[in-house]
């Protein structure tokens, strides 16, 4: 059979020690850099690349691959603990990960996202491997109309996890399409919104967005109350692994979150991002046991599922970056920018001229995951030290590592300013009661949605009925319709409101 | 007029400015038509999609919302400002300000700064703890982030850096 004669290649590729010692380095550095809040896996792998300069091609790939791996896992860690998305598609993982936190199961819910993470890393291998090829063509029906539509479907997904008032969830999102198109316009190379300052015309850094709302915000917020009242984490630990009710909880949730991630991964542009939002919203539509944790309140559900999504779109998205040399999504821009520096062309020639290559890599993606959980199952009891760390010795280095963060990712003191005025903005939201998670999904999708508006829109002289007349694109808008009817039916808005009460 | 909500009253007047001044800042690109967008079509209809949320918003501002009347209120004066401009004396002191003629004083001078002045965010802060963490913090963030990455910091103030 050619897969696994294929599969047999790649990993007689990648099985050699000194391979396996640079997946481990990888894996190694990549969470102890994706761990520190503030740096996600962007800034980690930009930060680590340097380091794979001198290695030979497989070998750095492998090494990237760990890194990669490694540093999205850290920042999934830092998520659950102090509440800090290092990266767009943590953010869903904060909800119920750092809920679970606060009531002493940091310990099951990291555990639950790496063997989530990892079962979800094997079988996106395992597809990557076998449907390659098939794939491509699947995403190559998606047009511009398609495109659209299906994020359209995302934003609706994010307005679903928003606590609080729909309208203002809606009006959010509209704000963060808004701050996403601040910068050069692609098309037409005017400098939106930038007011003449030359660092606005690359637009805003996400970075400095996210680490201000959710970083400074959540930290004046947390010192406005005195002491004893602020919100403690309590002091036991109840155990490092789930237990066996988890597992029964989490089981269904991973294979959920797998299938969808796997799914929604081949499509570029969302990727690992909307399949995270997208398992998030259906488990919470999914009817919860007798005795379970709602959502929102640290549900285990809610962190597997998610984490399982987004590893396997991360793992899928391989696809469109190995097959058509599109890169879905910053990361693996980056990775294209690294495979270009050890002279590998990404795109469909690679797995026909370079087999070793390309075998090769997707062997080590698994051995990537795989390194993860055995280096990361044993230091779960040394994050979750982390937490017993008093707040008044925590914030300080949180603040610091954002200023560092944000400087070392540019070299730009510009983007230091930013996150101060973000700070500010995220206090008045947090004041406000407007959710920020919807805000960031928005500024990311914002010129995505501009672009393929645009070229949807021209491509059909200006009629804007194209969106329902195709097929994909119609059923898609549908989905969106069902899931807004479905949160607005007023059983279900009661019971929404219910499970986002504060606490 | 009791208002239900005061948070959504003002949330819904910030969506409907925000909003309005996206709209208004378009209206000076290009606009065009569906079939050839100019830079501003996008933006100006966001725009009045956010003003349309944002009416709608302070109208159930008047409506619904939990009871006591859901109050801002008082803002954290202290966390805000401190938080906040120790980060701003942290970029300050980092590169230096040339604008100010203020020089560079570097990444260990700048840590210390920003820890102890973030350190006062706190009530009842104590001027020792936070100098003896800053030193913790300047000392690991040198060798994690300048020896082991080599992220191109300046390190010293302009006086000993050359």
């Amino acid at each position: 059979m050619d897969l696994i004669n294929n599969l047999a290649l790649g990993f007689g590729v990648a099985f050699t020690l000194q391979n396996l010692v640079y997946a481990f380095i990888g894996c190694l550095l990549g969470t102890l850099i994706g761990v520190l809040p503030g740096i996600g896996p962007l800034a980690t792998i930009a930060m680590l690349l340097p380091a794979t300069y001198g290695l030979p091609p497989v070998a750095a790939l492998i090494m990237l691959a760990g890194i990669y791996y490694g540093a999205q896992y850290g920042g999934s860690t830092t998520a659950i603990l102090v509440n800090l998305p290092g990266e767009s598609s943590s953010v869903v993982t904060v909800i119920d990960g750092y809920q679970m936190a606060r009531k002493g199961r940091a310990g099951p819910a990291l555990a639950a996202a790496g063997l989530g993470s990892f079962f979800a890393g094997c079988v996106g291998t395992l597809i990557l491997a076998g449907f390659a090829a098939p794939l491509t063509e699947l995403a190559l029906e998606f047009g511009p109309a398609e495109y659209f539509s299906l994020m359209i479907v995302g934003l609706i997904g994010a307005v679903v996890l928003a606590s609080g008032s729909l309208l203002k969830a809606l009006a959010m999102i509209v704000l963060g399409l808004l701050l996403g198109l601040v910068g050069t316009d692609v098309n037409s190379g005017v400098a939106r919104y930038s007011f003449d300052i030359p660092e606005l015309t690359d637009g805003i850094s996400f970075l400095a967005i996210a680490m201000g709302v959710f970083g400074y915000g959540e930290i004046i917020q947390n010192l406005s109350h005195p002491d004893e009242k602020r919100e403690v984490f309590t002091g036991k630990v109840n155990g490092i692994m789930p237990t066996a009710e988890d597992f029964k909880n989490m089981i269904p949730a991973v294979l959920r979150g797998t299938a969808l991630g796997s799914a929604l991964g081949i499509l570029p542009g969302g990727g690992a991002l909307l399949s995270a939002f997208t398992a998030y919203t259906i488990e919470k539509k999914t009817k919860l046991k007798p005795g379970e944790v709602p959502f929102g309140q640290g549900n285990i559900r809610g962190v597997a599922a998610p984490e399982s999504a987004n590893n396997a779109g991360s793992q899928t998205s391989f696809i469109p970056l190995l097959t058509l040399g599109i890169p879905p999504n910053a990361v693996m821009a980056l990775m294209v920018g690294a495979m270009t520096i050890h002279n590998i062309q990404p795109g469909p020639q690679v797995m026909t001229s370079n087999p070793e290559l390309f075998w090769g890599l997707i062997a080590s993606m698994w051995i990537g995951n795989l390194m993860l959980v055995v280096l990361n199952l044993p230091l779960i009891g040394i994050w979750i030290k982390l937490l017993t760390v008093p707040y008044k010795w925590l914030f300080p280095a949180i603040v610091l590592f954002c200023s560092i963060g944000v400087y070392s990712t540019n070299n730009n003191s510009f983007d230091i300013w930013m996150v101060a005025l973000f700070g500010l903005i995220g206090y008045g939201f947090i004041k406000l009661g407007c959710e920020p998670a919807p805000l960031l999904l928005g500024l990311i999708l914002g010129p995505m949605m501009e672009e393929y508006l645009r070229r949807a829109l021209l491509i059909s002289r200006g009629d804007w009925s194209v969106f329902v007349t195709r097929p994909l694109s119609a059923s898609l808008l549908v989905v969106a319709a069902v899931l807004l009817f479905i949160v607005l039916m007023p059983s279900v808005k009661k019971k929404r409101e219910e499970a986002f009460v504060e606490d | 007029m009791a208002f239900a909500s005061q948070k959504d009253f003002v949330s819904g007047l910030m969506f409907m400015a925000v909003g309005g001044a996206f709209a208004w800042g378009a209206v000076n690109y290009e606009i065009g038509n569906a079939a050839r967008m100019g830079p501003g079509y996008f933006p100006f209809m966001l725009g009045l999609i956010l003003v349309l949320l944002g009416v709608l918003v302070t109208f159930n501002a008047f409506k619904s919302g939990p009871p006591g009347g859901d109050k801002i209120g008082a803002l954290a004066w202290r966390p805000l400002v401190f938080i906040l401009g120790a980060n701003l004396l942290f970029g300050a002191l980092l590169v230096g300000i040339p604008a100010f003629g203020l020089p560079a004083f570097g990444l260990i001078v700048a840590i210390f700064g920003l820890v102890i002045m973030a350190g006062y965010a706190r009530e009842g802060a104590k001027l020792k703890e936070s100098v003896i963490l800053a030193a913790i913090l300047a000392a690991g963030s040198y060798l994690a982030f300048v020896k082991l990455l080599n992220l191109q910091f300046p390190v010293l103030p302009w006086f000993l850096a050359n």
